[in-house]
């Protein structure tokens, strides 16, 4: 089922689909480079664990590649990438780990593996910046499933709410509460963390 | 204060190599390895779809030259490979070494449907053995595109391991090659091919062989031609004249 949107939240057309659908293998580069942080982000949520995390994004691209290769261009030009890739990978995702059911439980984020784009000229403001970027990453990792996925598109990869619902099958309204709850549970771990 | 952080705070950056590697999978970017065969190291690129392209290694700026020719004729990006197991290099060193891509997957996606079915053609020479231009265009059921099939093994993107040095002028003369004819002789040369001798028994007028026992008649390097005793051997400048003296032509080098 289509979800509900309202008129001002009705996805406007991708011109990087456009290029696509003219060019698939002179832009695909183009759609890896913009939506990499996505992709991996979402890959690394699943998976906990950075090695992984990166052969899910690789194998979710190869996977987006032959879905557009075999798809007719005006089927591309319409296509919203950024929530079409969010479900290609959060369905992947959804399947590799259902394989891994058998394993043991997965170890903890490792935060020193985390890597952050820092800013170099300053290195003590870096450092810092570092710390809290990781910390923020931990206290976003431990949300719930449904809340920290929504609070991530939302505010790290700046999906708008119709291009999660979109994502997500889910109505508008379901998400948007799915973003404030995860806001609201971000806030009490970090008041928690600050005032003991 | 609003204990909200910025997105960059959250954001995992993804690493630098996710994008270069996905490209490589899909065949939209090469990497190549440098291999050794029995005419010197070569450039061997491949990329998910198999491999693309060989190149000698053995002149100097092989590698710049390599690079800058293989993006201009395939409008990819090429560097050096960075990750690689030590069994694909092991399987490319054996094919080169056997000249013949079993067990190798091409990207042929710049070569024409016409130029695959030469290619094809080419692949199934045994090594030892040359064939003229007009056989592979016979072989492929075009037999008066013997110049088109030369220029189509003149493209061969991956020479040695597709064996285009197999094939030859229908005079009997080596010809050219795409990496010079002097290499083309050498690497005949290593797989017991004598190209001077070639030469001469065509001037000579002898273009088959046959045997006066089992009436049978090669190409004449053919694995059964060379099995004929030096009494028992028979040279034909023509099939027409060979069928004429009641030979039949080999089934397996099919003259």
């Amino acid at each position: 089922m289509q979800p509900t949107m309202d008129a001002e939240e009705v996805l406007p057309a991708d011109p990087l689909a456009a290029r696509l659908a003219h060019d698939l293998d002179g832009t695909f580069e183009a759609l890896v480079i913009a939506h990499a942080d996505l992709v991996y982000g979402l890959a690394l949520r699943s998976t906990r664990d950075p090695a992984a995390a990166e052969d899910l994004a690789q194998d979710a691209f190869v996977r987006t590649y032959r879905a557009l290769a075999g798809y007719p261009p005006e089927r591309i030009r319409g296509l919203h990438l950024r929530p079409w890739l969010t479900r290609l990978t959060i369905n992947l995702a959804r399947n590799r780990a259902r394989d891994r059911l058998a394993r043991p439980a997965q170890a903890p984020l490792d935060e020193g593996h985390l890597g952050v784009a820092d800013d170099a000229a300053r290195p003590e403001e870096a450092l810092l910046r570092r710390e809290s970027a990781a910390a923020w990453q931990a206290r976003l990792a431990a949300l719930p499933r449904h809340y920290g996925l929504a609070v991530e598109l939302r505010h790290v990869h700046g999906l708008s709410y119709a291009e999660m619902a979109e994502a997500l099958q889910r109505p508008v309204n379901t998400v948007k509460v799915h973003v404030h709850r995860g806001l609201a549970l971000l806030r009490v771990a970090y008041e928690k963390e600050i005032q003991p | 204060m609003n204990p909200l952080p910025t997105p960059d705070l959250m954001r995992t950056a993804a690493p630098s190599e996710l994008a270069p590697t996905v490209l490589f999978r899909v065949g939209l970017a090469d990497e190549y390895l440098t291999v050794e065969s029995p005419v010197g190291p070569v450039f061997v690129a491949r990329n998910g779809r198999g491999v693309s392209a060989t190149a000698p290694a053995f002149q100097a700026e092989a590698a710049d030259a390599f690079e800058a020719a293989f993006a201009t004729r395939f409008r990819r990006p090429i560097r050096p490979a960075r990750r690689f197991e030590r069994t694909e290099v092991e399987a490319l060193e054996t094919a080169l070494h056997e000249g013949r891509g079993r067990g190798v997957r091409f990207d042929l996606r710049a070569t024409t449907a016409f130029g695959r079915e030469v290619l094809d053609a080419a692949l199934r020479i045994p090594r030892g053995e040359i064939r003229p231009y007009a056989w592979i265009a016979r072989e492929i059921g075009h037999p008066a595109a013997v110049r088109a099939v030369g220029s189509a093994l003149g493209r061969n993107p991956v020479p040695l391991l597709i064996p285009c040095h197999r094939v030859v002028r229908s005079d009997g003369h080596i010809g050219d090659y795409a990496w010079g004819s002097a290499v083309k002789r050498a690497v005949l040369a290593t797989e017991g091919v004598v190209p001077a001798e070639v030469e001469r028994e065509a001037r000579a007028g002898s273009h088959y062989l046959g045997s006066d026992t089992t009436h049978i008649v090669c190409w004449p390097t053919c694995r059964h031609a060379r099995q004929i005793q030096a009494r028992h051997r028979v040279p034909f400048a023509t099939i027409d004249e060979a069928v004429a003296a009641g030979y039949r032509p080999c089934r397996d080098c099919r003259p």
